[in-house]
């Protein structure tokens, strides 16, 4: 099942997307463009990857790291599908970067590669923007960077774990302005979802609703004002942000 | 007299208590009395961040490291960290240390806690959004490189002991002069002023929520002195910090 939260008429609703359309939990069906979309969940801890597919790692120049390089996200940050995230107008780099988000659906801890996926309850599209300009080297990649406001779309849908056959084998896509910018599958992580899963969880406790952002593939390239991104994850649908000043 | 916002055992809703403000010596109780001296649950609840570097002498400690590899410049923005929810402890919380080390850093630190959603906020009107002050202990794993984000050193379960309640903003006075004292097994380990901030605090908040919103009991670090007193199993700590409270855990 696909489950969303969106406002609509002065109230927020669990929307689920059904063969007819988009059903609110009144009964009510909806266009997409007619409601406000919220995150679809409400994030706890988020931890976020660095440098975790072979390709993007090259691209940056870096050789593919030995333990993941984890930094952590605010709940300031998350921003809706059909959302809008600011272009501060000093920088000259900011981009998009697509990501498959693991929503965790129990309480882990010590928890063994083998049996990890059994803790996901669910996955959802981030668009972890990274604004470049902002980078410092210390404790990188620092929050100016990675946690300004509204600058991690996520959604649309949360989509039910079981509703993913293998979550290791998955096309990821960005489009800017309608043209394929970036192109990728899950498979290629160097960290994948069960062992990051056993990672964190061998030094810290994980909980429901803590997410885990899994990092992008190599085709991050600068947006403008007034650009559309579109974020795309097979199976999980289209995620939709505009660049604003 | 001063009145601070306590989260006491088994009660779900907050106590507040009348302190002196000068020796923390509780003066009145509400009905939540009898289980003071059992369990002091953390007085916060919203993400707590950190702020690397945040002392002149810790910054004067790098030398010339802050202009080599892999730093090259020194911090130009606050640098900062997330301690999420697993961290949190109370006072008198046992601190668990992890089995594959030997000590831990004791990090000595006034939270601010947001009294309301702030977003750019100017320096004269920075310290209008805060509620008040807790004490924190913002443990580690001792680490040398700043260069990558310190999630194993820095985000184990229990790494975060704070209370052990919110101290009112008006009873503190100036927030730029306060005295921190880390004392361990009874004895005097540390000892630093918040005149020795690189940021002020309200210059901290003005440049933190230039990028990024606070919301309502986000608690904002305002950083930890150099040479952090090192700590084992079984150590007592005690963190005071004058005109806000003392906090006490025990490492097991």
């Amino acid at each position: 099942m696909k489950t969303a939260r969106v406002a609509y008429e002065g109230n927020i609703h669990v929307a689920t997307a059904t063969y007819d359309g988009i059903k609110l939990d009144n009964g009510k069906y909806v266009q997409e463009e007619a409601v406000v979309w919220l995150p679809p969940i409400e994030p706890q801890t988020c931890f976020a990857l660095g440098l975790n597919y072979f390709d993007h790692a090259s691209e940056l120049s870096f050789e593919a790291p030995k333990e993941p390089l984890v930094f952590l996200k605010g709940p300031n940050t998350f921003v809706g599908h059909r959302g809008c995230t600011k272009r501060p107008s000093d920088i000259t780099k900011m981009h998009y970067e697509c990501e498959l988000a693991v929503v965790l659906g129990k309480q882990a801890e010590n928890v063994s590669q083998e049996e990890a996926l059994d803790y996901v309850s669910g996955y959802t599209i981030a668009n972890d923007y990274a604004f470049r300009d902002y980078l410092e080297n210390y404790y990188r990649p620092n929050l100016r960077v990675k946690n300004r406001d509204n600058s991690t779309p996520l959604g649309p849908w949360f989509v039910d774990a079981e509703d993913i056959e293998d979550p290791m084998n998955l096309t990821l896509r960005t489009y800017l302005n309608g043209e394929i910018v970036q192109e990728g599958s899950t498979k290629d992580m160097i960290f994948g979802v069960d062992s990051l899963i056993a990672y964190l969880s061998s030094f810290m406790t994980l909980n429901r609703g803590d997410i885990i952002l899994t990092g992008t593939p190599k085709g991050t390239v600068d947006t403008k004002v007034g650009d559309e991104v579109i974020t795309e994850i097979e199976g999980l649908g289209k995620l939709k942000n505009t660049i604003i000043e | 007299m001063a009145f601070v916002k306590a989260n006491l055992g088994g009660s779900i809703q907050s106590s507040v208590l009348e302190v002196d403000v000068d020796s923390f010596e509780i003066k009145s109780l509400n009905s939540n009395t009898a289980l003071i001296q059992s369990i002091w649950n953390p007085p916060i609840s919203g993400t707590v961040y950190g702020v690397l570097l945040n002392y002149q002498s810790s910054l004067e400690q790098m030398g010339e490291a802050l202009t080599q590899d892999p730093y090259k410049l020194p911090p130009q923005a606050p640098i900062l960290y997330i301690k999420p929810k697993n961290t949190f402890l109370g006072h008198r919380g046992e601190v668990p240390m992890p089995a594959e080390v030997d000590e831990l850093e004791v990090g000595a630190s006034i939270g601010v806690v947001i009294g309301e959603k702030a977003t750019q906020l100017s320096v004269e009107e920075a310290l209008d959004y805060v509620e008040g002050y807790t004490v924190v202990n913002d443990i580690s794993i001792p680490h040398e490189s700043v260069f990558r984000p310190a999630i194993k050193e820095k985000v184990r379960n229990g790494f975060c002991p704070t209370g052990p309640w919110i101290m009112e903003k008006k009873a503190v006075g100036n927030i730029d002069d306060k005295t921190i004292q880390v004392y361990v097994n009874g004895e005097l380990k540390q000892q630093n002023t918040t005149k020795n901030l690189v940021r002020s605090v309200s210059q901290l908040l003005s440049d933190v929520t230039e990028f990024m919103t606070l919301y309502k009991g986000d608690v904002l670090l305002v950083g930890v002195p150099e040479n952090c007193p090192k700590v084992t199993r079984n150590d007592h700590i005690r963190i005071e910090i004058e005109s806000i409270g003392t906090l006490e855990n025990t490492v097991k």
